[in-house]
């Protein structure tokens, strides 16, 4: 049956894929986080390239600083205009390495941890395109958005979107580093474990279900 | 590349000990710290939970340490380092580590350190002496202990005793009548049977109740056959600490003091319990009978340098600071009391009428431990029109006097000018009156300062019932301006605590005292108008010193008694630094150099903007002051 079969993908990926064998675990200090920040090129995720990720992994509710990735990428693409927000250049001093290294190096150090952005959507979009240059499927991570979750604590409900600043500044978070792909994950992580906590106060037994949990359904059950 | 681990590394190198360690083994230590974020209330660890092997510093907020009756132990602010237990690595928590405000904690593998510290002699060191005063702190026996004994070295610690040079002797063949006459004589509690000068026995009043009039010996008797033989002796250097332990050891009241502190050399003195009692405020009480004995200005002069020197030694000793603010403000309110006299004496006639002389300002709150500015004012009683004239201008001449006089002490002329002398702070009781009723309901800039000012107000000569006239009249001011107290809030929270987003000290930008810290400004005067602020809504006047108004305060809202307290340990602290340094650099000790204090220091007055904070969040929402801002 060898239509049915998918084409063979590298091996990095059969083994990124082979950490999803078991069910996820939904307790919270159970779970491995992985908090990331991608800079890029711009904002169109079909159009714009990644020039670098950071990572920073929470385990057992904690930021482990040893548990990181920071990588950046060789871009054939440059937009001027973003220079000026990440600092990074074309051909700048940091060590760089091509886009494939740099997704096998993601996927070999995400494994199956529940990823967390601050509007995740862009940034998981621009790994996932990064992944369909390189004639790969999808990311399978649960993917938690540090945006969506603000808007659970129903602190404050007045609008949509509250930038990773905003946040910051309303959770008394240092912003050292911003707008490098590492310290806007670190800011990130932070401001994750400070909405857990915050979510946790309300209830107590919440698990990675209730985080997921879209924010518009709740109400209509 | 790890830039966040980098960050971390960057804010322990600037605390012991990582500080001494070199730069690869601290990114090593900063590349494996895991970060936790604890909510205001929520525990780190809990006692009789295996020590982990981690231990923790605090990067933002702060940690309680407290026992299981929830009594706080310590509580670790940045930087600080706990969790040490982790060291021993076995065995389980024996306190609790809760946040006591929200926070971020590095937790910090043992191991690692442990490999890199050994091979490196300070550091060891330093997390030793740190793992050894945490540890006294935790067993809870020992600990009862080492409080008692710290508590009581507060005021005796190093001091050489204050002995009577001079004691009442007697042979062995003297009668128990004939000692007991000496005794009353001399107006002396004991006396030592000596033979060749020798200390032999001694005989109290005790001895005379308990032996004599019990009628178990008779007054004839020799001194022989009731006195206590034989007696503990001690060098002339001895401190009152080592006294204290004598006498609490042998459950004795008196000690014999030769010259070389054997029963068999001279004795030179004699030491008494009540000696010990009365030593405290014994120097202090000596300075103000000379005061009261002196003829001139330039006597009190000397005197009042000496209180300086006295003020030293009460510091070096540790000597709780509202006590010593007591002393140092009878000494200047005995100093002034002399000074009128002085004055009046001057004058050609008596008084046209009666008088009260007003300390104002820090002076009237007792909290003048250094020689600042004099700030004072004087009330008259209400005279008839035709004579107002000719008295105000009597007490304007005795204020010159005066003024002029505590100038000559050290208490330099107020430079704005806030002293009996000037004709606006002369006046009679109808007059201040209405001065104070204009400041109340014209509540602009300059008359809430002169509120802030002349609201601390203290009678140090004079009649009493002209000051307590005043205050009647402001306290019907406020009444009916209620808003008052609004405006007063609003000036009380002029100065937000002193640290900028990153608890960065905020320093003065330019001027003389480019980068140093105005501690009076920023730290001292929201305390101080704070206490003020809420005692005068309680409708209280009797209280100007500040500790004194947050004591009332806790007594009358218990339920902010924390934020009271805080407050009080606050101002103590502050007040206590500022004096150290004013005795230090010899000023006024309101500008720090920040890079003087010591990391503990510099931690504990960083503590204490986070009472300002406190204290001003509580006023914002009592006086809603949010709308007014």
């Amino acid at each position: 049956m060898n239509w049915f079969k998918r084409k063979s993908y590298p091996e990095y990926w059969s083994s990124y894929t082979a950490h999803f064998s078991k069910p996820q675990e939904q307790q919270l200090d159970g779970i491995r986080f992985v908090v990331f920040d991608t800079e890029t090129t711009g904002l169109n995720t079909k159009t714009d390239r990644v020039l670098s990720i950071g990572c920073v992994a929470i385990e057992g509710l904690k930021v482990r600083i040893s548990d990181q990735l920071e990588t950046y990428l060789q871009q054939d693409q440059f937009n001027a205009d973003t220079v000026k927000i990440h600092g990074l250049l074309k051909a700048g001093k940091l060590t760089k390495v091509e886009e494939t290294e740099g997704l096998l190096q993601f996927l070999d150090y995400t494994k199956n941890a529940v990823l967390v952005a601050h509007h995740a959507a862009f940034d998981v979009a621009m790994i996932n395109q990064m992944l369909h240059r390189n004639g790969l499927p999808k990311l399978k991570n649960h993917v938690l958005d540090t945006g969506q979750l603000f808007q659970k604590t129903k602190i404050d409900t007045s609008k949509s979107h509250f930038s990773l600043d905003e946040l910051a500044e309303r959770f008394n978070i240092p912003k050292h580093d911003r707008h490098t792909a590492s310290g806007d994950a670190y800011i990130t992580a932070l401001l994750f474990l400070k909405l857990v906590s915050k979510l946790k106060s309300k209830n107590p037994k919440l698990t990675l279900r209730d985080l997921e949990r879209s924010n518009n359904r709740v109400g209509l059950l | 590349m790890n830039t966040i681990a980098a960050r971390i590394y960057d804010y322990l190198k600037a605390y012991p000990p990582f500080n001494l360690l070199n730069p690869e083994q601290l990114m090593a230590i900063s590349t494996a710290v895991d970060v936790i974020y604890l909510e205001d209330q929520h525990y780190l660890f809990e006692i009789g939970q295996p020590v982990a092997n981690h231990f923790y510093v605090v990067r933002d907020g702060a940690i309680g340490l407290f026992r299981k009756d929830n009594t706080l132990v310590d509580e670790c602010d940045e930087g600080d380092i706990f969790g040490l237990r982790a060291l021993l690595r076995k065995g389980d928590y024996k306190l609790n580590a809760k946040a006591i405000e929200e926070s971020i904690v590095y937790s910090i593998s043992s191991e690692l350190l442990e490999s890199y510290i050994t091979t490196n002699t300070n550091a060891s060191q330093f997390l030793m002496a740190s793992f050894a005063s945490n540890t006294k702190a935790r067993n809870s026996e020992d600990d009862d202990f080492m409080e008692t004994l710290s508590r009581s070295s507060e005021y005796t610690y190093l001091q050489t005793a204050d002995y009577s040079k001079n004691p009442v002797t007697c042979t062995l063949e003297t009668t128990v009548k004939e000692a007991a006459n000496i005794m009353t004589e001399k107006h002396v509690g004991s006396i030592v049977i000596a033979k060749d000068n020798k200390p032999i026995g001694i005989i109290t009043d005790k001895d005379l109740r308990t032996k004599i009039a019990t009628g178990r010996f008779e007054i004839q008797d020799k001194v022989s056959t009731i006195m206590s033989s034989p007696v503990i002796t001690y060098p002339e250097t001895i401190t009152v600490a080592e006294a204290q332990i004598a006498m609490l050891k042998h459950r004795i009241t008196h000690l014999c003091i030769t010259k070389d502190g054997t029963d068999h050399s001279d004795l030179t003195g004699i030491l008494s319990e009540h000696d010990i009692i009365v030593l405290r405020e014994n120097n202090a009480s000596a300075l103000i009978k000379e005061i009261k004995r002196s003829h001139s200005a330039n006597e009190l002069k000397g005197i009042r340098q000496r209180t300086e020197l006295l003020l030293k030694r009460y510091l070096e000793q540790d000597i709780p600071i509202d006590f010593m603010s007591k002393l140092i403000s009878a000494i200047n309110d005995a100093i002034t009391q002399r000074i009128i006299g002085f004055a009046l004496d001057k004058m050609e006639q008596k008084p046209p009428t009666a008088f009260a002389w007003l300390a104002i300002g820090s002076q009237g709150r007792q909290e003048q431990l250094l020689m600042t500015d004099q700030d004072n004012a004087l009330v008259f009683e209400d005279v008839s029109k035709e004579y107002y004239e000719a008295t105000k201008s009597y007490f304007l001449t005795l204020s010159e006097y005066i003024n002029s006089d505590l100038e000559t002490v050290g208490f330099e002329l107020c430079p704005a000018q806030m002293m009996s002398n000037n004709a606006k702070w002369c006046n009679s009781v109808s007059d201040w009156s209405q001065q104070f009723k204009r400041w109340i309901t014209t509540p602009d800039q300059d008359n809430l300062m002169l509120c802030t000012i002349f609201f601390d107000y203290e009678h140090v000569y004079g009649d009493k019932s002209l000051v307590e006239q005043l205050s009647e009249h402001i306290f019907n001011h406020i009444e009916s301006h209620d808003i008052f107290l609004n405006y007063l809030g609003r000036n009380a929270l002029q100065n937000p605590p002193p640290l900028s987003f990153f608890r960065q000290f905020l320093v003065e930008a330019d001027g003389e005292h480019k980068d140093q810290f105005d501690i009076k400004a920023r730290a001292m005067m929201p305390l101080v108008d704070a206490a003020r602020l809420l005692i005068l809504s309680h409708n209280i006047k009797s209280i100007n010193n500040t500790i004194e108004r947050y004591e009332k305060l806790v007594e009358l809202e218990p339920q902010n008694k924390d934020t009271y307290q805080f407050c009080m340990e606050a101002y103590k602290n502050l007040l206590r630094f500022r004096t150290e340094q004013g005795l230090t650099n010899n000023d006024s000790g309101r500008f720090i150099d920040l890079e003087s204090l010591s990391k503990g220091n510099r931690l504990r007055l960083k503590r204490s903007f986070k009472a300002v904070k406190a204290v001003q969040d509580l006023i914002k929402t009592r006086f809603n002051l949010s709308q007014l801002m």
